[in-house]
């Protein structure tokens, strides 16, 4: 195998496998340690640079890092970095000094942005300070998108969601609520603006057109029916309800009905579980207040008697799943269910009949609009896609980090700049060693198990619709949980000029991913390590032959727990640990056209060629 | 040496031995020993040898007398009976555990002080005896835990850290070894785990006393530029005579283990040695040649590495002194003690 090129800034961004699976790739062991360490403030600020929403996130967050938390492949449970980031959020006390401001004088550069939700409010968010004059439009009454309309009070907080939302409204923006664009013609070719950007999310209910769907008032599609609870034009239920699908939204969609007065609520989901599209977090919340999960089967009619529902009739599902996947199925019955309401959370789409379809801005066969991956730029020049309206329903997350790549586009967009060319990604390294056995980081390994969260009682939790379960972590519980998170960003640095091959490294580690030994091809070299490294998706750190045999020292980055270790054993400092910072560049370091220097002082890797990779939103 | 703790976790899908056991669960305590020390990775060799024998830790005596050397049975196979004794005299120590318990594994971990200066006397006579244990020998040809004086096996001409030369010349343990009639001589380098590993398990499974001398860099006193115990100079000059394969009983030796070249030599605990000999001069099974063989490469500045010479079904200590095969701590009391009267009718028999 080749040398690894640790100068490559995807080398050790991967290796910090939170950050990596992170679409706004949050520097999420930073932000830990700054809570480990009473920094709230601090730790908040640094979430909010890149997700800019630590309060809703902290809450509501898909958690793409979670599963992918080295934590969870060295013992069973990831560490609870979302609920880590909620402790920063809710115990920061006062940080508006801190926020962004706008400048009172303009660039003279106009951006519509419309729907007011988080990727809108992400665009803002950037451009507000460099001077653009933003003008949301909206068509509900309120802001907030999906997060006020989709998610319930009881798991996010209006006044949480508010306050968030604030820090960015307030920047001189022209938030116009009530006010549907009706056509994208229309305001591309009256509204007088450099630049649109299109976060409308995905509104759209997916229908099941079964026998008996339009029979009766009782069938409601679920983001709408969310929508209208959020609002309050709704706040009762029949005491039976169905719930079809298993996604988070139909997990939203019963728990809601439990709080609207139902007592017997039952998701009905096609396949068995493991099959399920709901996080598994979601799906315990939900069985934890009684919710009945029934696998296996498919939805066939509704049964509705002079406009009444009286319930629905199911198909009974056998499978034959082969390696995980569903090779075959068969009907083996029916069954009938009683019921007084149905919810249909099915999955949900874009829709765009505002958008004409001869104004350059094409659609796909799938009547979804063509934007560029890494642009967010459709393709008609000077409009952006960005959020579920872009690709298709994903999560906040994702959003966040299209509003920050669009932000970019639009201002290099507006200043006749070609928009393909963007600032790639740099990386800093700095020493972390302090003195003799003595690290910037904790190195000792925090053997206790993930804490769990502390829930509303069930007693009172069903009294109002707004009482949030979850009650967040003490600074005691994050302290310890914090404890928990193996800093994969303090990374392994290998020189191969120093080494004395003396194994020192390799028998010190716990966890048996340092080997010596002779190079070779890399399926034949991952058999011949230490401990076979057999999870492809983790990669080799190679070395430079060794000076005394030209072996090659050979790191499996699997299941490293960062304890520094083989860096203290090491008696020529061949292998020391260095803090990585992933250096993101934002759309105010391209237009001070000054990358980012980071914390750490001169970024060293990476930034000063070009050709360094881009980083692609995908 | 580290101050925090060897983490409690491990690779989930470490390989475990005949036991159910992992590597793991041979280790000992956190090394005080300096970073990058020859002696830490000779550990490394033990454990995994140890291991790979699948030696229930119980079963098995760690001793030692004193250096850094000496040190090393407190960082392995930390459920094991083990005695750090006095200086130059583990052999003695070791005479008297085995005498006692016959049935352990014996580990006997020395250094070229402890066994070439002050106990040399000691190391000579349990060759003699034939005690049945594995005797290593932690050689770094300087006295580190007295800051770097030259110790008994330094060669003629190496140099300390600043600069003087040594004038004496040098006990080479092996030839010592071969001279006095011991039935299995080894040497090894601490830097070569896949010669070293093979030779552990090649004398802890012969029946007698194996002596194997390791060449163990002392990073902080003895690794610089005219050390002839330093990693490079190691890597550049050691000579191997061939490679040592250990064979567990189990395996039946095929011809793809490249048998036509090889000499097999059937250990008496079990198993059996394949020798693939890199020269094929040397004769490992005449006393006579190797002598004459390692000190014509000694005169050449060369070090002569692997299985050096093995002669199996010598008696041992037990035999010899037609010692009881059971333990003395499994015999019913009346055995062990039999009162007054036998000792009386023993002295009239000396009378």
């Amino acid at each position: 195998m080749q040398p690894t090129d640790i100068r490559n800034p995807d080398y050790f961004h991967r290796v910090v496998d939170c950050q990596w699976g992170c679409p706004a790739h949050t520097d999420i062991p930073e932000y830990i340690r700054l809570i480990a360490q009473g920094r709230y403030a601090d730790a908040y600020m640094l979430n909010r640079k890149s997700n800019v929403f630590p309060a809703i996130l902290g809450r509501v967050c898909d958690r793409p890092c979670e599963p992918v938390c080295r934590r969870g492949r060295v013992e069973e449970k990831p560490v609870a970095i979302c609920r880590l980031k909620r402790v920063a959020a809710d115990l920061r006390g006062d940080i508006d000094h801190r926020l962004p401001t706008a400048p009172s004088e303009k660039n003279g550069k106009r951006v519509a942005l419309i729907g007011a939700g988080c990727a809108s409010l992400t665009v803002a968010n950037d451009l507000a300070p460099l001077g653009y004059e933003l003008v949301i439009y909206e068509s509900l009454d309120k802001p907030g998108g999906l997060m006020r309309t989709n998610i319930p009070a009881f798991r996010l907080p209006v006044e949480v969601l508010d306050e968030e939302m604030d820090q960015i409204l307030r920047m001189d923006i022209d938030l116009r609520l009530g006010h549907e664009i009706k056509s994208m013609r229309d305001l591309l070719e009256n509204g007088g603006y450099d630049a649109v950007f299109v976060g409308t999310g995905a509104p759209k209910g997916k229908e099941l057109n079964l026998p008996g769907r339009h029979d009766t008032k009782s069938i409601h599609i679920g983001i709408e029916w969310l929508e209208s609870v959020a609002f309050g034009h709704l706040d009762s239920i029949g005491e039976r309800v169905l719930i079809i699908g298993v996604g988070n939204t139909a997990m939203d969609c019963c728990r809601t009905s439990l709080r609207l007065g139902a007592n017997d609520v039952k998701v009905m989901a096609r396949k068995p579980r493991g099959f399920f599209k709901a996080s598994d977090w979601e799906l315990e919340d939900a069985e934890e207040e009684k919710v009945e999960i029934v696998v296996n089967h498919s939805p066939k009619e509704f049964v509705v008697e002079d406009g009444k529902l009286k319930g629905m009739v199911f198909d009974l599902m056998e499978y034959d799943i082969v390696d995980g996947r569903i090779a075959d199925s068969r009907i083996t019955g029916q069954e009938f269910f009683p019921c007084d309401d149905v919810i249909l959370a099915i999955g949900q789409e874009t829709a765009f009949p505002w958008v004409e379809r001869d104004i350059g801005i094409d659609f796909d066969r799938w009547d979804v609009p063509v934007v560029d991956r890494v642009t967010y730029e459709s393709t008609r020049e000077g409009v952006f896609f960005g959020g579920d309206a872009a690709f298709g329903p994903e999560n906040i997350i994702w959003a966040v980090e299209h509003g920050h790549q669009a932000a970019i586009s639009i201002h290099k967009y507006c200043h006749g700049e070609p928009i393909t060319e963007r600032m790639p990604p740099g990386m800093n390294l700095l020493a972390a060693k302090m003195g003799i056995h003595e690290w910037s980081y904790s190195n000792d390994y925090e053997t206790a198990p993930r804490r769990a969260m502390q829930h509303m009682s069930l007693e009172k939790r069903f009294r109002k619709l707004d009482i949030e379960v979850e009650l967040g972590f003490t600074p005691e519980q994050a302290a310890r949980e914090a404890q928990r998170c193996l800093n994969c960003d303090i990374q392994t640095v290998f020189e191969a000029p120093l080494c004395i091959e003396c194994d020192a490294c390799v028998d010190i580690c716990p966890v048996h991913c340092l080997t010596i030994a002779p190079n070779g091809e890399e399926e034949d070299l991952r058999e011949r390590l230490t401990v076979p490294a057999r999870n492809l998706d983790q990669p080799l750190y190679v070395s430079a032959e060794l000076p005394q045999t030209a072996r090659v020292m050979v790191k499996d980055e699997d299941l490293c727990v960062h304890c520094g270790l083989c860096a203290e054993r090491c008696p020529t400092a061949a292998w020391d640990m260095q803090k990585s910072e992933l250096l993101t560049p934002y759309v105010h370091h391209e237009a001070a056209d000054q990358p980012p220097q980071g914390s750490l002082g001169k970024r060293k890797a990476g930034a000063e060629t070009k050709e360094a990779p881009v980083r692609t939103a995908a | 040496m580290s101050y925090i703790a060897r983490p409690k976790v491990s690779h989930p899908a470490l390989a475990r031995n005949e036991l159910g056991l992992t590597m793991r669960d041979y280790e000992g305590g956190m090394s005080t020993l300096c970073a990058g020390c020859g002696h830490d990775s000779i550990t490394g060799a033990l454990i995994q040898a140890v291991f790979e024998l699948s030696i229930p830790p119980h079963r098995m005596g760690k001793l030692s007398g004193i250096g850094c050397s000496s040190k090393t049975p407190a960082y392995f196979a930390a459920s094991s009976h083990g005695f750090n004794s006095v200086h130059g005299r583990m052999p003695s120590v070791s005479t008297g555990a085995a005498a006692v318990n016959g049935r352990l594994q014996y580990i006997g971990i020395s250094g070229d002080g402890d066994s070439l200066s002050i106990g040399v006397g000691q190391f000579v006579h349990a060759m003699r005896r034939n005690l049945n244990m594995l005797y290593l020998i932690e050689d770094n040809g300087v006295y580190g835990l007295t800051k770097g004086q030259f110790s008994a096996s330094a060669d003629t001409g190496s140099t300390a850290k600043r600069g003087e030369v040594n004038e004496q010349q040098a006990i080479d343990p092996c030839l010592l070894a071969i001279a006095s009639g011991c039935g299995f001589v080894a040497r090894g380098f601490s830097g070569d785990r896949t010669q070293l590993v093979p030779l552990l398990k090649a004398g802890l499974s012969h029946r007698g006393f194996a002596m194997i001398d390791v060449i163990s860099p002392c990073v902080t006193f003895n690794d610089h530029e005219g050390s002839t115990k330093s990693y490079r100079f190691t890597r550049e000059n050691a000579y191997p005579i061939g490679h040592t394969d250990f064979i567990p009983p189990e395996v039946e030796i095929k011809a793809e283990l490249g048998v036509g070249e090889a000499q097999q030599v059937q250990l008496h605990g079990g198993g059996s040695i394949l020798l693939r000999k890199l020269d094929h001069e040397y004769d490992a099974s005449d006393r006579s040649a190797a002598l004459a063989y390692l000190s014509r490469r000694q005169g050449n500045g060369e070090v002569a590495t692997g299985l050096l010479f093995v002669e199996e079904g010598g008696a041992d200590m037990h035999e010899l002194a037609r010692l009881g095969e059971t333990p003395l701590a499994d015999l019913p009391y009346e055995r062990l003690c039999p009162g007054s009267g036998a000792l009386a009718d023993l002295q009239d028999r000396l009378r």
